[in-house]
């Protein structure tokens, strides 16, 4: 089967775009050597228009991907690069544009507690968003969707609607929470750990949901994560992050079964897996301890990287594009051709199609 | 031995919501905020009747008879300026209060809205309220309200509840900002916003309410500190001298020297009036800490 | 309410351990925890019973509700009120830990069975350098000592734990999550005990030091010769890392096996189902989950606390509770379908999920809903059971860690990403 690489936009606009974003958080007034914490470097993410893409961004704590979620979300704003929503930087919409934005990129959030205002029932976070963008004529339609969505979910609606938050069990709770993105047909899902604080035997259930989300309702699904299994399971396309750059990205069966760049084979290799045949092994790891006295002006990863090289110290590499659906950015590979940041959708390809090996 | 993470795992209970259990077994009514509660309803009775039912010309000076002990027919005696005491009580009881409420009101209205402002959005107006409320609070705020109480000519307790109110604002701006600046943070304002939810929504539906405990905390505060200040100020003979308030009435029972006389009916009313009215406020914030307090998961 | 009284306890348990008992570093025999509740009592460990070699790693997994966490304080006697322990015996080297008094058990912890608590990077003295909270550990169970062969100690056991001699001085906000958690490993293993006690240990870890962490609690067990017994939620943490499996289920032992066995063939079909649940790497595959809800312990069912959940329930399962028995060698499972069977039936096609069809209504085909009434009081009790220590959080935090935080703190910043 021929590969089919997700067109650039160029030739069509993609549907949300991260193009070559840096995040930098400042704390205090004055601008020190240690003030400024780069959450993200010259990152970008494609999701296209026109078909259904299940993208996962992964990364440990400190990786940038929480960043990345709330940049998609315009929660917070880029210190340099654009994010655009069909082709409209959302920093500049007018308030048609930035109400459908709002309206078609939906979050799904880690804490299924958290998210319930204590305050109100649960139908709260129901009720307002079908309210404020305008999706239901009155109060009949408006609980219908509600007991539809909720029926879709596997939840009863006479047992879950009327309650406050603190009466449902976390299961429960985030499933109203997917019912909730559901319900508002969004075009974009951005799940930011979905299942990480619910209990091992609902979190199967849950993420089947997200990807029939993604397969059968043809919702783009961007799955924000720390465990590289579930991504594997759930989504097609990976971009793997470290410290705020993008190490490695393309399909999920190269990236992960076949990793090339050494963090994302760390990661990969470090992965806890019930199939006994696959030991971790009792190779010493590379700690970031281990290389104290050196600080790294180029890769982030050098001071734990066995294969690290004097250019790694000081130059950051780009993304060298080694596969037609995997770029991975480490010197290692410097002998590939060069991919432009913001040329990544060129390495997630279209989903349903077996990747065919290079060369 | 690294000790184990601390388990205080309270017993469970049921929620305020289920009626089935009445009102009154909500375990976040203590004996604390009960009593204290009750006290306060006594007092505002007292307030709210009391001058009703006594003729206030008896509190003029040389009404009767001057220095007087208790009798039944002056059931707190006299002063030295012919003042039945008991009327004087009544009417002062609720001018004392008056300037309290007056005060925290209009200090935890102005407190409630800076905080809004500075705590949500952040940036220049956060930097320039802080400023402001940090420096004041760092002036002895006593000082200033003798310069400001001194140079007004005609007093009156509305007056002197403005006055007080101007130092009223600073403690609930800032307690407020800080649970604000929390809230704000929270998961339920993030869905929210991705709800289609503007500024002025997430304000007043989504953190007005969780705020509620701690706005109400803030006012009995801010109502104790301004009745302190005021009985303060009126106690140094700043007062509006012409009308009847607790502090007032120390100031004369000082000014004619009513302890070296041993008239002690004069003096003690305002004292134990005073001790009664902040103990009940006391007891109230105090048991109010159940529903501010987060920890308490149950609460709303 | 509670369980009827056809629950009878497990004392007829086969001993896993194929030597004889006497060898067994550890022994739970019959242990029950309660939890006093307005309702009535809770009992968090139902009649759990198994023993432990020295040497040998147990690992103890189960969910919110199975009641890992409650055993692991009572494994210590450190339960709290409401909590207490309400019968059994805990013997470390035959001794019953449950009965001695403070002093005596005073001296037992640390030097014969120690904890490693979760978030343990939390319990480390945030004004002591590290030297000295190991030092004070060693001085209070051996008496004061030679200030040479203190240092000496601490710097051994520090190079156990993989970490340079310079980490003695330091304080604990200058070392990472990762660092200090074998930091506290390294003061807990300080005087050798028999048994350690891991409460989820890397569960605020990344995958990465989460397998360094690992590796290094798997190398000092090896060099002291200690029993490990691992809780946690992780199953594939608890393959890679454990040679024997304890599965728990509302407070109750379901299965106990040789991990290898367990894992391959499981013989309660609870453990089949967590297993099918989990994800796997190897291929692109179903996401099934277990339909239902987790246990209430306020409102068990009659009979098993299972059966509400289980594919393969049959009319006994609903009347009386299963006993623990043999299926295998060194294998225990509670469950009615044994000892008729030799193994579990293929799962049932009702509860296969068709991949291709739309999206199920799953829950309408279990009978696991609680009444209204209870939600709220199973609720809390299940909250505050998590409360005790047992989170779910699995999201990877180091971050956290460096600045000492305490657990509730650790989700706060985990949501803003720091």
């Amino acid at each position: 089967m021929a590969e089919q690489p997700i067109p650039t936009s160029s030739a069509e606009t993609p549907l949300l775009e991260l193009r070559n974003v840096t995040k930098v958080f400042q704390s205090g007034i004055r601008k020190t050597a240690t003030s400024q914490t780069v959450a993200l470097r010259e990152a970008s993410l494609v999701v296209p228009s026109g078909f259904p893409t299940a993208t996962a961004v992964a990364g440990e704590s400190g990786s940038g991907k929480t960043t990345m979620a709330r940049l998609l979300l315009g929660f917070i704003k880029p210190t340099s690069g654009q994010i655009l929503y069909k082709g409209v930087d959302i920093t500049k919409m007018d308030r048609e544009q930035a109400r459908a934005y709002r309206r078609e990129v939906q979050p799904i959030f880690q804490d299924p507690f958290e998210v319930y205002n204590p305050f109100y029932r649960v139908d709260h976070v129901l009720t307002t968003p079908l309210r404020n963008f305008g999706l239901a004529k009155d109060e009949k339609e408006m609980r219908r969707r509600m007991e539809e969505a909720l029926e879709m979910v596997g939840l009863r609606p006479r047992e879950t609607l009327g309650r406050y938050p603190h009466e449902l069990s976390g299961g429960q709770r985030q499933r109203i929470m997917v019912a909730r993105a559901l319900m508002l047909r969004p075009k974009i899902i951005m799940a930011d750990e979905p299942v990480s604080m619910v209990d091992a035997s609902l979190r199967a259930t849950i993420l089947d949901e997200l990807r029939k989300l993604n397969t059968e309702f043809g919702i783009s699904l961007l799955y924000i994560t720390h465990d590289l299994t579930t991504a594997y399971q759930v989504c097609d396309n990976i971009v793997v992050l470290y410290q705020g750059s993008v190490t490695e990205a393309g399909s999920v069966e190269r990236v992960i079964r076949d990793p090339k760049h050494p963090y994302t084979q760390l990661l990969v290799s470090s992965i806890p897996q019930t199939d006994r045949s696959q030991r971790w092994g009792d190779d010493e790891i590379p700690t970031a301890e281990a290389n104290v006295g050196r600080a790294t002006t180029g890769c982030r990863f050098a001071p734990r990287c066995a294969s690290a090289m004097e250019t790694c110290w000081s130059e950051i590499p780009p993304l060298f594009h080694l596969d037609t659906d995997r770029a991975a950015s480490c010197y290692l590979y410097r002998d590939a051709p060069v991919l432009p940041s913001e040329g990544i959708g060129q390495v997630f390809h279209r989903p349903h199609e077996t990747p065919t090996p290079v060369g | 031995m690294t000790a184990q993470t601390d388990s205080t795992v309270a017993v469970a209970r049921p929620a305020s919501r289920r009626a089935r259990t009445g009102l009154l077994r909500d375990p976040r009514l203590t004996p604390q905020l009960v009593v204290g509660v009750g006290m306060l309803i006594a007092i505002a009775l007292f307030a709210i009747l009391g001058p009703l039912l006594v003729d206030p010309k008896m509190a003029n000076v040389t009404a009767t008879t001057p220095r007087l002990p208790p009798s039944a027919e002056h059931w707190l005696g006299t002063d030295t300026q012919g003042r039945d005491l008991w009327t004087v009580m009544a009417l002062a009881v609720p001018n004392t209060l008056k300037i309290g409420l007056i005060a925290g009101i209009v200090g935890t209205v102005i407190g409630v809205v800076l905080a809004l402002i500075a705590g949500f959005f952040g940036g220049l107006p956060d930097s320039i309220i802080r400023l402001i409320c940090d420096s004041l609070l760092t002036v002895p705020g006593i000082a200033i309200l003798v310069i400001i109480a001194a140079n007004i000519e005609q007093m009156t307790v509305e007056v002197m509840a403005l006055t007080v109110a101007a130092l009223a604002w600073m403690f609930p701006t800032r307690t407020i900002r800080a649970q604000v600046l929390t809230i704000r943070e929270r998961s339920y304002v993030e869905v929210a916003r991705a709800s289609g939810v503007g500024s002025r929504g997430l304000i007043f539906r989504e953190i007005m309410p969780n705020l509620m405990p701690f706005i109400a905390a803030s006012f009995v505060g801010a109502v104790a500190g301004a009745m302190l200040a005021s009985i303060g100020l009126e106690a140094l003979g700043l007062g509006a001298i012409q009308t009847q308030t607790l502090g007032i009435t120390i100031y004369w029972s000082q000014e004619y020297t009513a302890v070296l006389r041993g008239m002690w009916w004069w003096w003690a009313p305002p004292v134990v009036a005073i001790s009664l009215i902040f103990l009940a406020l006391f007891l109230t914030s105090a048991g109010m800490d159940r529903f501010a307090n987060p920890r308490l998961r149950r609460s709303a | 309410m509670n369980q009827p009284m056809t629950t009878v306890p497990a004392t007829d348990l086969a001993t896993p351990a194929p030597a004889t008992a006497s060898s067994a570093v550890l022994q739970v025999q019959d242990l029950q925890v309660a939890y006093r509740t307005p309702i009535g009592d809770v009992r968090a460990v139902d009649h759990v019973s198994f023993s432990l070699e020295a040497g040998q790693r147990l690992g103890l997994i189960g969910e919110s509700g199975s009641g890992k966490t409650t055993m692991a304080t009572a494994l210590m006697r450190l339960t709290r009120p409401p909590g207490r322990i309400a019968g059994g015996r805990v013997l470390l080297d035959g001794t019953d830990l449950l009965q001695l008094d403070d002093n005596a058990l005073r001296r037992v912890r640390l030097r014969e069975i120690a904890l490693v608590p979760q978030g343990a990077m939390n319990s480390l003295n945030p004004v002591m350098r590290i030297e000295d909270q190991m030092i004070d550990a060693i001085v209070a169970h051996e008496g004061r000592q030679s200030r040479k062969v203190l240092a000496t100690r601490v710097t051994q056991q520090l190079a156990r734990v993989g970490l340079a001699p310079q980490v003695a001085r330091r304080y604990p906000h200058e070392l990472s999550g990762g660092m200090k958690q074998r930091t506290v490993m390294a003061i807990s293993t300080v005087l050798n005990p028999k048994v350690i006690v891991a409460d989820e240990p890397t569960s605020a870890l990344d995958v990465v030091v989460q397998r360094q962490v690992m590796q290094t609690l798997g190398r000092i067990q090896e060099g002291i010769g200690s029993a490990v017994v691992l809780i946690g939620h992780d199953m594939g943490l608890i393959a890679q890392f454990a040679d024997l499996i304890g599965v728990m289920y509302a407070g109750r032992l379901v299965e106990f096996g040789p991990v290898d066995d367990v894992l391959t063939s499981p013989r309660h079909p609870y453990t089949r189902m967590l297993i099918e649940s989990i994800p796997k790497l190897t291929a692109k595959g179903r996401l099934v989950g277990i339909p239902g809800l987790p246990p209430a312990l306020l409102a068990l069912p009659p009979g098993c606390s299972f059966s509400p959940r289980c594919p393969y329930v049959f009319e006994r399962c609903t009347t009386e509770a299963p006993v623990s028995q043999s299926v295998g060698p060194s294998r225990v499972a509670a469950c009615h379908l044994y000892p008729d069977r030799a193994d579990l039936p293929p799962l049932p096609a009702s509860v296969v999920l068709d991949p291709t069809a739309p999206l199920a209504v799953v829950a309408a085909a279990m009978e696991g809903q609680q009444e209204p009434g209870r939600a709220e009081a199973e609720a809390a009790l299940a909250d505050e059971l998590a409360a005790e220590g047992a989170t779910q959080t699995a999201a990877g935090d180091s971050a956290a860690g460096v600045t000492g935080l305490a657990q509730s703190d650790i989700h706060e910043l985990t949501r803003r990403g720091h």
